[in-house]
């Protein structure tokens, strides 16, 4: 019988096989920032180990780095004494650092695509969720723990037990202003936040493939928001043309033989998944979340939806507390919901193609009174990219503030944070209570609802938009 | 890491699903260094309203937490197990673990017992009504026990004989060097690399 991609990934990878225990994995790129790997150092200090690998392992600074004043000392000192530790623990064992202030700083997720490291076939970690999104080149990446990290550091390898296999068909074609994000935010609600749990995916089918990479990554962030150990995409030449030329590609007769192995990186026709979900992307519509997890979502035309409505006791009990959370009424129209904060950013949105796309609905407009509206590149070099394009001038012409590269609002651990109360629509992954901010409230959203919601002050698409003056 | 063989202690009724990791320790305590002192940051946004169970006295010492359906998604953070342990708390019950979360747990020696659904609604049911019901997780015979309550759970067997043996992970893996080595030396060429520091 034949293989899925995902299973041709692991076999790939498998450095020891004994009956009743997991795998041991090779990995192939061990991405590493400051919030998940202090104590992992630690620990292999505390024991006397080394990094085995520290030409596979980059780190970046992303989650705690402030977006203004980039070039002055990080001002809150615990953040601070965090960044300074990873620069310690880097120069120590030897680990390539992206600094506040170099230009290939930025989200890790951002970065290592960008670089051209993130490549089709390889094992990629790192000690955060969204690692996920690296699939979309037909990686086999997922996130990991700190003990995990510390496991790959010492080791580079770590001990798996094999997931199952499912695939997800997007069959027909996206509609106009309907994107990537909309795509998954209605897989979640869909399938649930437990849908994918103990599942690697492979998104397929015609939807998929005519998605730009950027879009692909998308998808492929939020596979976790589901549950699924990882997601993943087949390079096709959609990948190869995003790869070709970057910094950390293979070159020359190392490109050629590399392409010829990633052409091989499909599901084979007689493979088998163990489950498959199918749906139609003819049908989908710009779509937006009501309450405390990705999955809680509806279509931006639809209505804050009544708690009685749900078959399942535990979900009506989300849904009531999630709409006190939210400070909602079931059955207000989504599109009346008013919005004090827009963010434009994040791992999920915050590329050069994300930024683009809001910025072509802003030109020549104005943010709502009101209303404010953070664009946060994903990395230095989408913010130069961004810049030299002028979508910094558009932004700010509108209203909007342009700020430098990082995690940013999306999780709040920086300066950039919602209040108590206070509501945004928000390009990012995550809807928790209190993920952008104690007390604040989040509606997820793809770049192009960001932007119109921005200009209208409640939640929008470009199509509500007036025509531009 | 220490053994876990078998747990007996008080426990506390959690009825909510969905439990994500930015619930269990939000964003602003991940900024510490250290491997230990996270109790402060345990469900803190929960602890500050009066009513939420964990401030209820008469769960005072619980260390089995059981909890609704997909406990511990979200975000990859080992902290929320650390805040866990930190507390207290050395088994979480729930009918449905996040990947992640359940491996963090295995590594830091916190026990996840993935019962059924009705065993979660009996064990809330037995301990709201008496909150000093002992309730003990045998990880030998993978049993949840509780009043007459007798239960199995799910747990990987590689999890569960590490806990027994209280086993480093990263001590077993290095005994396998030369198969690393010798993996390694056929991996090819073209694949990528960080470059220097």
């Amino acid at each position: 019988m034949g293989r899925t991609l995902a299973e041709k990934v692991w076999d790939e990878h498998v450095v020891r096989h004994a009956d009743g225990e997991p795998d041991l994995l090779y990995i192939d790129l061990h991405l590493v920032h400051e919030v998940t790997s202090p104590q992992a150092f630690e620990g292999l200090r505390l024991a006397g180990r080394t990094v085995r690998r520290p030409d596979l392992t980059l780190a970046t600074e992303d989650h705690n780095v402030p977006t203004l004043d980039v070039d002055k000392p990080i001002a809150d000192p615990v953040s601070r004494t965090q960044v300074e530790t990873l620069r310690r623990n880097c120069d120590e064992f030897g680990v390539r650092l992206h600094s506040l202030g170099d230009v290939e700083q930025g989200i890790v997720h951002v970065v290592g695509p960008q670089l051209g490291l993130t490549q089709p076939g390889t094992t990629v970690v790192c000690g955060d969720s969204h690692t996920s999104t690296h699939g979309a080149f037909g990686a086999l990446a997922f996130g990991i723990g700190t003990s995990e990290v510390e496991h790959v550091l010492a080791t580079q390898t770590l001990p798996q037990a094999r997931p199952k296999t499912m695939a997800v068909t997007v069959d027909g074609t996206l509609p106009d202003g309907v994107t990537a994000k909309d795509l998954v935010l209605t897989l979640i609600a869909t399938v649930g936040t437990g849908g994918g749990q103990g599942y690697v995916v492979e998104y397929r089918g015609e939807a998929i493939r005519a998605l730009s990479m950027e879009a692909r990554m998308t998808i492929c962030n939020m596979s976790i928001e589901w549950g699924a150990k990882a997601g993943l995409i087949a390079p096709d030449e959609t990948t190869l043309a995003y790869l070709e030329g970057r910094t950390r590609a293979p070159k020359g007769d190392e490109w050629d033989a590399a392409v010829t192995y990633w052409r091989g990186l499909v599901t084979d026709d007689d493979a088998e998944f163990d489950r498959e979900v199918v749906l139609d992307a003819s049908a989908m519509t710009p779509f937006v979340t009501w309450g405390t997890n990705p999955g809680q979502g509806v279509p931006l035309g639809g209505s804050v939806p009544d708690p009685a409505d749900f078959a399942e006791e535990s979900d009506r009990v989300a849904a009531e507390k999630a709409l006190v959370y939210m400070g909602l009424e079931a059955g207000t129209p989504m599109r009346e919901i008013e919005v004090d904060t827009v963010f434009v950013g994040s791992c999920t949105n915050g590329r050069i193609e994300d930024l683009r796309a809001a910025a072509e609905i802003v030109r020549g407009r104005t943010v709502a009174d009101g209303t404010r509206m953070l664009v946060v590149p994903g990395s230095a070099r989408v913010r130069l990219h961004a810049e030299d394009e002028g979508l910094d001038i558009v932004f700010k012409d509108a209203g909007a503030e342009w700020r430098g590269a990082g995690c940013s609002m999306c999780l709040g651990m920086n300066p950039d944070q919602l209040t108590p109360g206070e509501r945004s629509a928000s390009t990012s992954n995550r809807n928790f209570e209190g993920r952008q901010g104690k007390g604040g409230r989040t509606h997820l959203v793809s770049p192009l609802v960001a932007a119109a919601t921005a200009i209208t002050g409640r939640l929008a698409s470009p199509a509500d938009l007036p025509a531009r003056d | 890491m220490d053994k876990v063989t078998v747990h007996a202690g008080r426990a506390l009724p959690l009825r909510r699903s969905n439990v994500d990791t930015d619930q269990i320790i939000p964003a602003e305590y991940l900024k510490r260094v250290t491997r230990t002192g996270f109790e402060d940051g345990l469900f803190a946004a929960w602890r500050k309203d009066p009513s939420f169970v964990l401030n209820q006295p008469e769960y005072d010492g619980a260390s089995v937490l059981v909890a609704g359906p997909d406990f511990g998604t979200g975000s990859s953070r080992e902290h929320a197990v650390w805040a866990l342990m930190d507390h207290g708390f050395r088994v979480v019950i729930s009918a449905r673990f996040a990947d992640i979360f359940r491996g963090n747990s295995g590594k830091a020696g916190l026990l996840t017992a993935c019962v059924e659904p009705d065993v979660v609604e009996r064990l809330w049911q037995l301990v709201e009504a008496d909150p000093a019901t002992e309730v003990v997780v045998d990880l030998e015979q993978r049993e949840v026990r509780a009043g007459d309550l007798v239960a199995s759970f799910e747990i990987d067997g590689y999890t569960r004989w590490r806990l027994l043996e209280g086993l480093d992970d990263i001590g077993i893996t290095l005994s396998h060097d030369d198969q690393i080595s010798e993996y390694e030396a056929t991996r090819p060429s073209w694949k990528p690399v960080a470059g220097p520091a």
